[in-house]
């Protein structure tokens, strides 16, 4: 037997086909087809967790994705384990785990059930009063007590072993909803011509079909229906229907996010299916049929467990043959709830009474009760409810007064209406309007190329619905473009027409009442809580939400809205269109991580760029640094040595000897044509018109606003033709840079930019034996000084391969940078290598890099700049053409304040203990005892200890810097106050004679 | 994620192909470097980020690479129109009107 209270007969699952799951550590036996929340209840649980505030006991709420309480801890195996899963839509499966959450040490007796007891101490907005004072308490208590009393569930530890697909989609109609409106729209669609998807969160298609009895479309039962035209439209080329999948979220120009759930609900994990697929639907139109969402009543201890929407107590009859209870209490606002009593009734559950709190029921629905012989007491209102862990009683009195009848239940299904669910319409960014007469928002303004049908449009009757609905397929399909195909008629019938409704706090739980009469069941906010925001000055229905936290929790109010809405109202005397409704964000709801982040993670997360030569670096120890996506090989550390060893080996080995560098990295653009100087003469501070084929030179490039944005050297191969280098981690913004004033403000210029970043392999041979290592190798160029000076470039090959080899340094050294095809890198790499190691030549990295070109000054673009640098600040003026009517930057260098003295500049520092190494970024003072706050002067830029200079040295800006020369300023640390001299920038080879070696 | 017409392309491709690149139709004055700090200033630094309709310019960097100038509302993000870099800028009463005829004919 799959749960005492399953109905025989009742329902659409097989009864034959069972599965088993434990709750908490007790096995039960469901039917294939059920939901968590459905086998509970068939096995006569109501209690499934505790609230989350107060740890109040709460049951199962809905039967739907609006389920504020009933979220528990589902779980697979070990890995395969999610908290705060909905009971309602989770799906069962054999073998499943369930647990209940937010209790301890058991679901009937939770410790903290005691904060119940405290309630008057945690009113709305205690958060922002208790935890004010004393401020040293905040770290030391009410954090951590916070952290651990806050959030439901319980994280998973293990990494997620599922993958999740993506898939991109393009339809003429995208029709979210699958219920009476929405397979109708898309059927008239379809069969119009249109490319359809058709999509809805259920396992199955149906809607409210899914409860609803004595409902017919075209002659059948409303839910045989839906399932034929499901049938119908799977079998159409032009259609693709998702089931089990979710309109999250609506975004700009029609672009929707569905996430379809794949293997969550199987019980044999197929590993070749994904656990989710993320589909990003660009639908040209969008029908949505999102349906409405049932209120429930507020009133005194509606939380008990056992107390549900009346939809809900249908569907589980109706749909899962699950009788909530034995004597089912309906307390209502609205026709539609009857409905509920009278399945029940029939199905032979005994029905105790109606209670409406309407004077003037329907009288359809009043003469079917009284034929089923079911009491109806109208004007009446329950006015609190017994039981603790599961409802036993309603207490219920005549509205204005009078002495109270307690009526026993285990049961009671509650409505107050149904709220349109417009939240997707709204995160189209659509406006609603309210609509006085039925008292809820409904569409009104749209902005993005949609339509509402159905219940989320207000149409309540059928055949009205139907009729919209096909309308919207047919024209829908005509504007995307679709013109074929039969339109479509279908006739429906409802067995009532329902009226009613209320929004707000019901009889008993009024203005003049503390008693706790929920709204926000999953934030366990009451409608006195909505009042005392409202007394302490809360005025703005944001404001309300935030204070109360209404609606802010991960079902983001589907239930809660509307009666928060309608008591601030109330309570600040205010009609509702004028408190106003707050905005409906993405997702509709909760999104597993996996599904977005997909397939980005791992490898894929971001992508790893490796220079031609990584193997190699591999291959020899190196340890990598990230620049950027790039790895780059940071040190090579031989047996015994950690980094300090390993970079002041390389640093001295490359001044004594030689080293190679893997520069591959360094950005290059090739700039081409008749204009290529002229269009440099604007992009660069130098003039390049001057520079000689066959030479380089070192360019700095400004923004217009006069601040250095990058820098490189340039080396003209011939008048129509540069190779361009540009920082590594700069490359794309520079090309950018450059297309943007080639492509708007210099069109009229012929030239033509190509990035080669990646077509160039560069390796770096610096050192007093550099010449000597790459002599032999080079073919067709004459390495000697006279003919390739310092700042040469040419072509030729080396390795019999071609080269533009520069002679340029980064290190101070006699240098070549070889540039080779990026597919010859490496083997060049190592030829070059074969000469170099037997010399006594070195490897070096980026850290050893980094040393060398600080001990002569040269500046890190990005590390010593920071973009409020001018060239002067950076000691660079040589670099600015003064002749020149225009470069970019050429005004803004003018600028009053680039120009005013006092202007952080860059230098030297060397502290007075030769030992210590700054730390990079600290601050610089000239009295280390003045009052605190202090005057800063400026930071440390760059630093090291460098093995060649036998001590420390930095970089820094400070604020008048070159004027400081020689003076005594202070880095004041947590520990200590280092004393520093301002130097110049040059640590090394002042003379700069090794260059030209 | 929007929906940009390339005028170059002559395709409508996703906002992903595309970056954002500021207010369009601000002309680098030819003689800059004579311009004074106030005339600088509404060249540079000033921008009116209206709500409603914006004149930008976008970059089709991961398509035909070329910059092109768009007319955008800032509130619905409709393109009303998206045009070649260096054409004039389209007649903005005339795109109004034409939005308020389309959206009558809604």
């Amino acid at each position: 037997m799959s749960g005492a209270n399953r109905i025989a007969g009742a329902g659409r699952l097989t009864p034959a086909r069972t599965a088993r799951f434990t709750f908490d550590g007790r096995t039960l036996t469901a039917l294939e087809g059920d939901t968590v929340a459905s086998a509970l209840l068939a096995n006569g649980i109501h209690l499934v967790g505790r609230s989350f505030k107060y740890h109040r006991p709460r049951g199962i709420l809905s039967a739907g994705a609006e389920e504020p309480n009933a979220l528990l801890d589902v779980s697979r195996d070990a890995a395969r384990r999610q908290p705060n899963v909905r009971a309602t839509v989770q799906e069962v499966f054999d073998g499943m785990k369930v647990e209940s959450q937010n209790r301890w040490p058991s679901l009937a007796f939770d410790v903290g059930g005691f904060n119940d007891l405290l309630s008057p101490f945690f009113a709305a907005g205690f958060y922002y009063k208790t935890f004010m004072w004393p401020k040293a308490a905040w770290h030391a208590i009410y954090e951590p007590f916070i952290r651990r009393a806050a959030g439901l569930g319980v994280a998973p530890t293990e990494a997620d072993p599922d993958h999740y697909a993506s898939r991109y989609a393009h339809c003429d109609v995208l029709v979210i909803g699958a219920g009476a409106a929405g397979l109708s729209a898309a059927l008239a669609a379809a069969k119009a011509g249109a490319k359809v998807i058709l999509c809805d969160e259920q396992p199955e298609v149906g809607g409210a079909l899914r409860y609803e009895r004595g409902t017919t479309i075209d002659g059948k039962e409303g839910w045989d229906w839906a399932q034929a035209a499901a049938r119908t439209l799977a079998a159409m080329d032009n259609v693709t229907v998702l089931t089990r999948t979710t309109g999250f979220g609506y975004y700009n120009h029609n672009f929707v996010g569905l996430v379809e759930r794949v293997t969550d609900h199987l019980p044999a994990l197929d590993k070749a299916l994904p656990r989710e697929r993320l589909w990003q639907v660009r639908a040209k139109k969008v029908i949505l049929a999102n349906g409405s969402i049932e209120r429930h009543m507020v009133f005194a201890n509606n939380d008990r467990p056992g107390i549900m929407l009346a939809s809900a107590g249908r569907t589980y009859l109706n749909h899962y043959g699950v009788a909530v209870g034995s004597k089912v209490g309906v307390y209502t606002a609205h026709d539609s709830a009857y409905e509920a009593a009278f399945d029940l009734k029939r199905a032979g559950v005994a029905v105790p009474a109606i209670v409406d709190c309407r004077d003037n029921p329907g009288e359809a629905v009043l003469a079917e009760a009284r034929r089923l012989g079911i009491e109806v007491l109208t004007g009446h209102s329950v006015v609190n409810a017994g039981g603790k862990l599961r409802v036993s009683s309603i207490s219920v009195a005549r509205n204005g007064g009078g002495s109270a009848r307690k009526i026993a239940v285990d049961a009671l299904l509650v409505s107050s209406g149904w709220t349109p669910s417009v939240h997707l319409f709204s995160q189209s960014r659509g406006k609603v309007k309210f609509d006085a007469a039925t008292q809820r928002f409904l569409p009104g303004t749209y902005l993005q190329d949609c339509l509402s049908i159905g219940a989320c449009n207000g149409t309540d009757d059928l055949q009205a619905t139907i009729d919209e609905a096909l309308a919207a397929g047919e024209l829908t399909a005509r504007a995307a473009g679709a013109e074929g195909g039969a339109q479509v008629t279908l006739h429906g019938e409802n067995a009532f027409s329902w009226t009613g409704g209320m929004i707000g706090a019901a009889e008993g739980a009024g203005p003049d009442t503390t008693v706790k009469a929920f709204i926000d069941f999953q934030h366990d906010v009451c409608a006195k809580d909505i009042r005392l925001a409202v007394r302490e000055g809360m005025h703005s229905i944001e404001h309300i939400k935030r204070f109360t936290t209404n609606g802010m929790a991960s079902d983001q109010g589907k239930l809660s809205n509307m009666h928060g809405l309608a008591i601030a109202a109330e309570t600040l005397g205010k009609d509702i269109p004028q408190v106003g409704l707050t905005t409906f964000r993405q997702p509709y709801t909760p999104v597993t991580f996996g599904a977005i982040v997909n397939h980005s993670r791992g490898s894929l997360f971001d992508p790893a760029r490796k220079t031609p030569i990584h193997a190699w670096e591999e291959a020899h120890g190196a340890e990598f640094e990230d620049v950027g996506n790039w790895k780059r090989a940071w040190f090579y550390p031989k047996a015994g040595e950690g980094m300090h060893e390993a970079v002041g080996r390389e640093c001295k080995t490359v001044r004594e000897v030689a080293g190679l560098f893997d520069a591959s990295t360094l950005g290059k653009i090739e700039v081409v044509g008749p204009d290529a100087a002229a269009f440099l003469n604007l992009m660069y501070t130098n003039a390049w018109d001057t520079l000689k084929p066959g030479r380089c030179r070192y360019g700095i490039m400004l923004r217009d606003d006069g601040f250095v944005y990058d820098d490189g050297v340039v080396g003209r191969l011939a008048e129509d033709r540069f190779h361009v280098t540009t920082t590594t981690g700069g490359a794309p913004r520079v090309m950018n840079h450059m297309e943007d004033y080639l492509q708007t403000e210099f069109p009229h210029l012929k030239v033509w930019l190509t990035s080669t970043t990646e077509q160039w392999a560069v390796i770096a041979v610096q050192g007093p034996k550099a010449r000597e290592i790459i002599a032999p190798l080079v073919e067709g160029i004459d390495l000697s000084n006279e003919a390739f000076p310092h700042m040469s470039v040419a072509e030729g090959k080396i390795c019999g391969v071609p080269t533009r080899l520069f002679r340029m340094s980064f290190t101070g050294e006699l240098g070549f940078e070889v540039n080779v095809p990026a597919d010859y890198g490496q083997a060049v790499w190592e030829a070059i290598w074969e000469r170099a190691e037997p010399m006594g030549a070195c490897a070096y990295g980026t850290e050893t890099m980094h040393v060398l070109r600080a001990e002569k000054g040269y500046i890190i673009v990005g590390q010593d700049t920071d973009g409020t640098l001018t060239p002067d600040d950076a000691a660079l003026s040589w670099a600015v053409s003064k002749k020149k009517a225009d470069f970019v930057g050429i005004r803004g260098l003018k600028r009053p304040d680039l120009v005013k003295d006092g202007r952080k500049q860059l230098v030297g520092l060397l502290t007075k203990d030769p030992k210590v190494v700054l730390e990079e970024g600290a601050q610089i003072v000239a009295d280390p005892n003045q009052p605190k706050p202090m005057t800063m002067l400026g930071h440390v830029t760059s630093s090291y200890w460098s093995e060649n200079c036998g001590r420390s040295i930095a970089l820094a800006v400070v604020a008048g810097g070159r004027a400081r020369l020689g003076q005594t300023l202070y880095v004041p640390m947590a520990d200590r106050t280092i004393a520093v001299e301002v130097s110049d920038m040059v640590f090394f080879d002042k003379e700069g004679g090794r260059l030209h070696g | 994620m929007l929906l940009i017409y390339c005028p170059y392309c002559e395709e409508e491709r996703s906002e992903l192909e595309f970056r954002n690149a500021g207010d369009a139709h601000i002309v680098r004055p030819a003689n800059i470097a004579e311009i004074s700090d106030e005339e600088f200033e509404e060249f540079f630094f000033l921008r009116q980020n209206p709500k409603g309709l914006i004149f930008e310019r976008w970059r089709h960097i991961h398509g035909c690479g070329r910059f092109f100038n768009a007319a955008r509302d800032t509130v619905s993000d409709r393109f009303y129109t998206t045009y070649k870099a260096g054409e004039p800028k389209p007649d903005v009463a005339a795109i109004l009107k034409g939005e308020q005829d389309k959206g009558a004919a809604r």
